[in-house]
């Protein structure tokens, strides 16, 4: 007696899929870099640029500190400001947008529709519009960074809503709870530690986002970073570096715990 | 004597699918208040649709469902939400808020009671606090009030879900496989309870089951379901293992 196994397809049998997917994404690499003209050797030929640069941040000038901790205490103030207020409007719509939840198609293809396009928008541009109505400063930073927390942080959230268990929902529902108390019972309790997270998350993003808006006039240790990099003098370019990381590893070191204390 | 009228009634009550499976097949049949029903049959032959029908959980296609002697088709929003009140409902997967305590998960049984706002603020009342100690007293779990249910063994959390459900004060309590993922042990500490309440709180009970062997030991009366179809209604008394069997059998 011989045990009989199934025969094995040769297309499984020889890996052809993964193989042919392989093949398939390096032919589309080379295609596009020399389409637009990505010249790798200059990269290697000019890396001693790089290099000379990086001797120069290498020296950091400590006493520029003092200067920039007023500005750095203002760009986690507008981060924070900027992702709470994202975060807070974007969780109804997240809640709109979730396929498990809203079973009208066409109220959720609207609302995602809306969400893509608000995500669509380069918080640059924001920054140059709301900077041009609310003037220079502050103002118009938070309210770029909420509108880019609102877009991003929506769809991390409607995804992670669309993965609960549905059991505690029907359970809800069966008891006679209305809509919203069966959000609020059933939703809301299993995706809340993803949230933080994900707030965490954007928050840290927007740390770094606001370095990058401080360009525009938005505000915050942007305005140092632009002044350092136009003077070259790129030892106080290492010190805003290093001050922001500093930021955004208290944000990720926050963010661990949480998540474990949560979780 | 005047015949009592029945708790739920199904009167020529079809399903089709969307897809045109026929979930439910011409069900004709009545339950009295107070009877400890037990629904056999193979999966997939609509006994899940049969017991989410009465709660309308579940839509169907032609017919009419009566609970109380009120057809409950036309019901909507609140009245809806008030069948669904008096009809507890248990999963096979107990269906709890893992990350939730007990206490609120016992609750949340509850909201049906209270106008919205004071549900999402959490304002229950000190007797609903109360009646949720004596719920979880009735299933001997009082002390894990605190505990957070995802703690909890499988037939602690089914036994949690049936607090959960005695907060609603049901008339009917519908347990769909109440223990397809607990072991022989607890699946009978689940089997007495659900037995208890029927006896002790006159309230009616609908199970699916898979064994016939339970089934046989707790109901007052068995129907059989095959593709949707009634093939089998019988009293206790009059049930015997072959005729189950043909319940069993491949279409």
């Amino acid at each position: 007696m011989t045990s009989q196994a199934p025969h094995q397809p040769w297309l499984q049998r020889w890996h052809v899929k993964p193989i042919g997917w392989t093949i398939l994404l390096v032919v589309l690499l080379v295609a596009s870099s020399r389409m637009t003209g990505v010249d790798v050797g200059m990269f290697l030929s000019n890396l001693d640029q790089f290099t000379a640069l990086l001797t120069r941040l290498s020296q950091p000038a400590w006493d520029y500190l003092p200067v920039i901790m007023r500005p750095l205490y203002e760009t986690i103030q507008m981060a924070i400001l900027g992702t709470t207020i994202g975060a807070a409007l974007a969780l109804p719509f997240a809640l709109l947008a979730a396929g498990n939840l809203v079973h009208n198609r066409w109220l959720r293809s609207g609302i995602r529709f809306w969400l893509d396009l608000v995500r669509t928008l380069p918080d640059l541009l924001l920054a140059a519009i709301f900077v041009a109505i609310f003037g220079i400063g502050s103002t118009a930073g938070v309210v770029t960074l909420a509108i880019f927390s609102f877009g991003m942080v929506s769809k991390l959230f409607y995804e992670v809503i669309e993965t609960i268990d549905m059991g505690p929902l029907e359970a809800l529902e069966s008891v006679g709870a209305g809509k919203l108390t069966v959000i609020w019972y059933a939703v809301l309790p299993q995706i809340l530690n993803q949230f933080v997270s994900y707030f965490l998350y954007t928050l840290e993003i927007n740390v770094r986002a606001s370095t990058v808006l401080g360009y525009l006039g938005a505000g915050g240790i942007g305005v140092f970073l632009q002044r350092s990099l136009n003077e070259f003098n790129y030892s106080q370019t290492a010190v805003i570096i290093l001050a922001t990381l500093v930021v955004v590893m208290v944000i990720d070191g926050i963010s661990n715990h949480l998540r474990r204390v949560l979780l | 004597m005047v015949q009592e009228t029945p708790i739920i009634s199904f009167k020529n009550v079809n399903k089709v699918y969307d897809n045109g499976t026929v979930g439910l097949k011409d069900i004709n049949f009545d339950i009295p208040r107070g009877q400890f029903l037990v629904v056999v049959g193979l999966s997939g032959a609509g006994k899940s649709t049969l017991l989410r029908t009465i709660n309308r959980m579940h839509e169907i296609t032609s017919g009419e469902i009566r609970v109380e002697d009120e057809a409950i088709d036309r019901y909507k929003g609140r009245s809806l939400r008030f069948l669904r009140r008096k009809i507890g409902m248990i999963f096979q997967n107990f269906n709890l808020v893992n990350r939730s305590s007990v206490e609120r998960n016992v609750l949340s049984g509850r909201v049906s009671y209270y106008p919205t706002w004071k549900s999402l603020l959490g304002l229950f009342s000190a007797t609903d606090k109360q009646n949720a100690v004596q719920a979880l007293q009735r299933v001997s779990l009082a002390e894990k009030l605190y505990t957070r249910a995802d703690e909890l063994s499988g037939g602690q959390q089914q036994r949690v879900a049936i607090a959960r459900t005695l907060m609603q004060n049901p008339k009917i309590i519908l347990a769909d496989e109440p223990i397809a993922s607990l072991d022989p042990l607890t699946t009978k500490t689940v089997m007495d309870i659900l037995k208890r309440l029927n006896q002790e709180d006159g309230i009616t009970v609908i199970v699916n089951l898979h064994s016939v062997a339970l089934a046989r030991e707790y109901a007052d009366r068995i129907v059989g379901l095959r593709a949707g179809e009634v093939v089998y209604d019988e009293p206790i008394a009059a049930v015997t293992a072959t005729d189950l069997n043909r319940v069993y059998q491949e279409v």
